[in-house]
């Protein structure tokens, strides 16, 4: 058993894992962040996506005790200081970007790494960064649609 | 049209808030005061004698609670079938026995042995791993005809053979359709697999059993479409509980597409074993766990025969298909391959004569039952892809030969027994050559020639029974339940609200789209409208949400329950304003009296029913809360008209989408923003089934796609951006809203436009002897296709 200390969503939090103990177990379990969620064992389809030192990382393939001293950011700590949704979630709103909300913790997360990393991405990028987050529900067309609108692009809007 | 987010409004989904924030409540998420944890150890043969169960190492390991196994199900129910078919020689279908855990045999990889309860899921899967099994491995049978012709390796040793049914539909017409195809000028010939699929919903299952020993009440939160029936089957069927003490919650779910409709052993399991070790039990599939316990989808093969005449006018169809039931009878199975299958089969067309021949299987491998469309996609599969064949054989184009067969007036009783009720099968291929600019093809093509891409197009029609069911009529069909929906409508005395369903919702949005259709019908703010779900004690009954039936059915028994809430509400107005009750309006919240400038608002007359001062306690009661089942007439029928262009690399036989459009007739709609949504998930799927997905097993039984690393799921880069227009609507005639269902047609129309645009592709590079090509069509089939 370590102890881990790490910054999560801006507040420092710590706790005793064993060395199996991965981070997304730590956010469920442990700090009871159950917005990250668990929808593979085989590290492939994104539901777990979290940012470990502003980078999207899949937190069921790192350890608890490899993100020690880290910032975390998970899905709940994505909306604005006020308790408002942000841009992102709002633009997944607008377009009808989730159904079940599954795997939406990942896909928001997802596309805030590649907004900071590509502020206007066209249709083609979205798609290939998000090869690594599987939806079952959307046929990802309106996922595709509301990145594309939170990076500010024309997009018709699905929502009244 | 829309009007301030009621019927026909594109309203914001209120759910989307919770789950954009990461506040969502899924079974996974919940984790009671001492919870012990279930580790189910399951079989890795797909056949095999059980001559023992060693668990007296693996039960001295720390952390462990207690071990079960088979023995401690023995005089306890198995899990039910919840539809009987009978034959076409008037037997009833082989049932056999499904126990909670094995008892006597394994048969299928997954099948669950033991399960360890402990203080923590790594302690119970550390025992699990400890135990040790006895196991005899016998031969396993895989195929499916091989299972009815080789009857040495039987499933179930107590049945006659691996036949669960020989089903003829219609039975009387069987000879007459031989004659016709005998007698035609054209026949065409098709033999084709539709190919096993996993549902794959994102969100694994899972179960949480709570006894209390206090009352004797029991608790069971799960991951399903339908907690009600669950509460029936379970309660009345595995553990023997009576309904009034056992509650079951489905809270937010993660998708379902069919499979978590189904009652599972491990739900029963943890029920069970809640009671007795005295402690809240949960279990949580891994994904692995997921594709051998989840009831998997479709893996028919079939072959089908169309007689035409000169002028390519349909005489005759004959469909052969044997149906794979896996090893045990999962909960609607039966019922898949026949009544949601053979009823299908006269398409959008005029085919006098319909035979249909189903024989269900039993083989070595996870059981099969409903997957989004469930035996509907693979009615409209064979049927718009021998359609296709016979258009090419014939000479004709595609679509002039649907067109000349299309029925065009309704109601229009087809000769596999239901009734269409409406329908313009012209009007939406009208729609869609329009929406996909069917005209400018030849352009694109010559496009992708340029390439060196070998462009193809493919177009296809369906139809759907959706809106299940009439009760008495699935009742002579060998349901074991009735199929009507009920729902709650109590409102409040400051005038609020609350519908309690027994729909399901775990995607479509309930949330919102059952309270835009309250605030219509009231003329309140949908704000004013809670729809609660999910929890048999908060709703009275229940029967679920598959076959695109919540706002058909549960959505009529909605209204139903509100029509009898403003009812009396306008005794109560009229007695407030001393007028007669017929002369009471009911609008935009406001009741008035015809002809006169009185009116008194929808709160004072709800104030006035819990705070009976001024009322007539005479005539009755207070309170303002009403209870409707509604029980549907008819199924209801969405149809459509579907294309989809392809380019083929003719050196790597890799497939790209490069459009795929889809013209539905959904009958009214109530949020055409969740109804977009529906129809592209369900194409997503269609094209996932038609290029990538597959579940396969080797000749032992093992399964070679078992997790995400093989079963190719369609991802962000595989899907086009979809073209989707439902502005054609006949609205259903026999439930109140006019409305049919949506959640499945993506997933019917769309695999047949795959692969006749690959077909067509290939046809028209000059591969004439490619008729066909079985799904998925990866680079490797379609590049063998080419080089055959
Ligand atoms: S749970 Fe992490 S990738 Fe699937
Ligand atoms: S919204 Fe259900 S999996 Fe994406």
């Amino acid at each position: 058993m370590t102890e881990v200390k790490m910054t999560v969503n801006g507040k420092a939090v710590s706790g005793t894992v064993e060395g199996r103990t991965l981070l997304s177990q730590f956010l469920r379990e442990d700090l009871e962040m159950t917005g990250t969620h668990i929808g593979c064992d085989t590290s492939q389809c994104g539901a777990c996506v979290v940012h470990v030192d502003g980078q999207a990382v899949k937190s069921c393939a790192m350890f608890a005790a490899e993100a020690d001293g880290a910032e975390v950011t998970t899905i709940e700590g994505m909306a604005n200081a006020d308790g408002s949704l942000s841009t992102l979630q709002q633009a997944f709103q607008d377009h009808h970007g989730l159904q079940c909300g599954f795997c939406t913790p990942g896909m928001v997360m997802s596309a805030a790494a590649l907004l900071a990393e590509n502020p206007k991405p066209s249709e083609a990028e979205i798609r290939h960064y998000l090869e690594g987050n599987i939806c079952r529900c959307t046929g990802y067309h309106n996922i595709v649609k509301a990145i594309q609108a939170a990076s500010g692009q024309d997009v018709a809007i699905a929502a009244e | 049209m829309p009007k301030d987010g009621g019927i026909g409004a594109s309203t914001k989904r209120r759910e989307d808030v919770r789950f954009l924030t990461g506040s969502g409540h899924y079974t996974d998420d919940i984790n009671l005061h001492g919870q012990a944890y279930v580790h189910f150890l399951r079989s890795e043969v797909a056949h095999g004698e059980l001559k023992g169960v060693d668990t007296s190492a693996a039960e001295a390991m720390d952390g462990v609670v207690r071990i079960f196994t088979g023995a401690d199900f023995e005089g306890i129910g198995g899990l039910p079938c919840g539809w009987q078919i009978t034959d076409r020689f008037g037997e009833v279908m082989q049932e056999p026995a499904h126990p909670v855990l094995a008892q006597g045999k394994v048969r299928h990889v997954g099948d669950p042995i033991a399960a360890v309860v402990a203080e923590s899921p790594e302690a119970a899967r550390d025992a699990a791993e400890a135990i040790v099994v006895d196991i005899k491995e016998l031969p396993a049978v895989i195929d499916m005809k091989e299972a009815v012709a080789n009857s040495d390796i039987k499933v179930h040793d107590d049945l006659t053979s691996n036949l669960c049914y020989d089903w003829g539909f219609v039975e009387e017409n069987r000879d007459a359709v031989d004659e016709a195809i005998k007698n035609a000028h054209h026949v065409t010939t098709l033999e084709l697999k539709n190919q096993r699929l996993v549902a794959n919903p994102m969100e694994p299952r899972v179960a949480v059993g709570e006894y209390s020993a206090g009352t004797g009440d029991y608790t069971l939160y799960t991951t399903s479409q339908n907690p009600h029936v669950i509460r029936l089957l379970m309660g009345a069927f595995v553990l023997g509980i009576p309904e009034h003490k056992l509650r079951v919650v489905a809270p937010d779910v993660g998708g379902g597409f069919g499979s978590k409709i189904f009652h599972y052993a491990e739900e029963a399991f943890c029920t069970f074993a809640a009671k007795a070790v005295r402690r809240p039990v949960k279990w949580t599939a891994s994904r692995s766990e997921a594709f051998i316990s989840d009831a998997q989808g479709r893996d028919h093969v079939t072959k089908i025969e169309l007689a035409l005449d000169k002028d390519g006018h349909f005489l005759a169809l004959r469909t052969d298909t044997y149906a794979n039931m896996g090893a045990y009878l999962s909960t609607f199975a039966p019922s898949v391959p026949t009544w949601l299958h053979g009823t299908l089969m006269a398409g959008n067309y005029k085919t006098p004569l319909i035979y249909v021949n189903v024989k269900a299987v039993f083989t070595n491998t996870v059981p099969v039952d409903a997957y989004r469309g469930a035996g509907r996609p693979e009615a409209t599969f064979q049927l718009e892809r021998v359609i296709d064949k016979a258009a090419r054989e014939m000479g004709i184009d595609p679509i002039a030969l649907r067109r000349k067969n299309f029925v065009t007036e309704f109601p229009y009783a087809t000769p596999v027994a239901v009734e269409y009720d409406t329908g313009d099968y012209e009007a939406t291929m009208a729609k869609l050559e329009e929406i996909a600019d069917l005209k400018g093809f030849e352009k694109r093509r010559a496009a992708s020639a340029e390439k060196g891409m070998l462009r193809g197009l493919g177009v296809n029609c369906y139809i759907e029974a959706c809106g299940i069911a009439p009760s008495n009529l699935v009742g002579q069909l060998g349901a074991r339940a009735g199929l009507y929906e009920s729902a709650t409508v109590r409102v409040n005395a400051t005038g609020g609200l609350v519908v309690m369903t027994g729909s399901h919702s775990h995607g479509q949005g309930h949330e919102t789209s059952f309270a835009q259709v309250i605030s219509d019908m009231i003329g309140v703010d949908a704000d004013m409208v809670e729809i609660v779900h999910g929890d048999t004690s908060k709703v009275p009954m229940g029967m679920g949400t598959y076959g695109s039936r919540s706002i058909a059915v549960g959505g009529s028994a909605m209204v139903r329950a509100t029509e009898k809430i403003i009812a009396k509400a306008k005794k109560i107005a009229a007695h407030l304003m001393e007028a007669s009750d017929s002369d009471i309006e009911l609008k935009d919240g406001q009741f008035t009296v015809a002809g006169t400038d009185k009116s008194v608002a929808w709160g004072d007359v709800t104030l006035a029913a819990y705070v009976p001062h001024n009322y007539p306690l005479e005539d009755i009661e207070p309170g303002l809360e009403e209870t409707a089942f509604y029980d549907p007439a008819n199924f209801t029928y969405p149809a459509g008209a579907y294309s989809c262009e392809v380019e083929v690399d003719p050196d790597t036989g890799k497939v790209t989408i490069a459009s795929f459009a889809a013209a539905d007739d959904f009958g009214n709609i109530v949020n055409p923003m969740i109804v977009d949504g529906q129809v592209h998930g369900g194409i997503g799927q269609g094209i996932g089934q038609a290029l990538l997905e597959n579940t396969v097993y080797d000749e032992n039984g093992q399964l070679l796609t078992g997790s995400y690393m093989d079963y190719a799921m369609p991802r962000a880069d595989d899907l086009p951006s979809f073209s989707v227009d439902h502005s054609c609507q006949t609205p259903c005639t026999h439930n109140p809203l006019g409305v049919k269902g949506c959640g499945e047609a993506g997933a019917i129309g769309s695999p047949p436009a795959v692969v006749n645009a690959v077909v067509d592709a290939l046809q028209r590079a000059g591969h004439t002897n490619v008729t066909h090509i079985d799904m998925p069509l990866s680079p490797s089939r379609v590049w063998a296709a080419m080089n055959s």
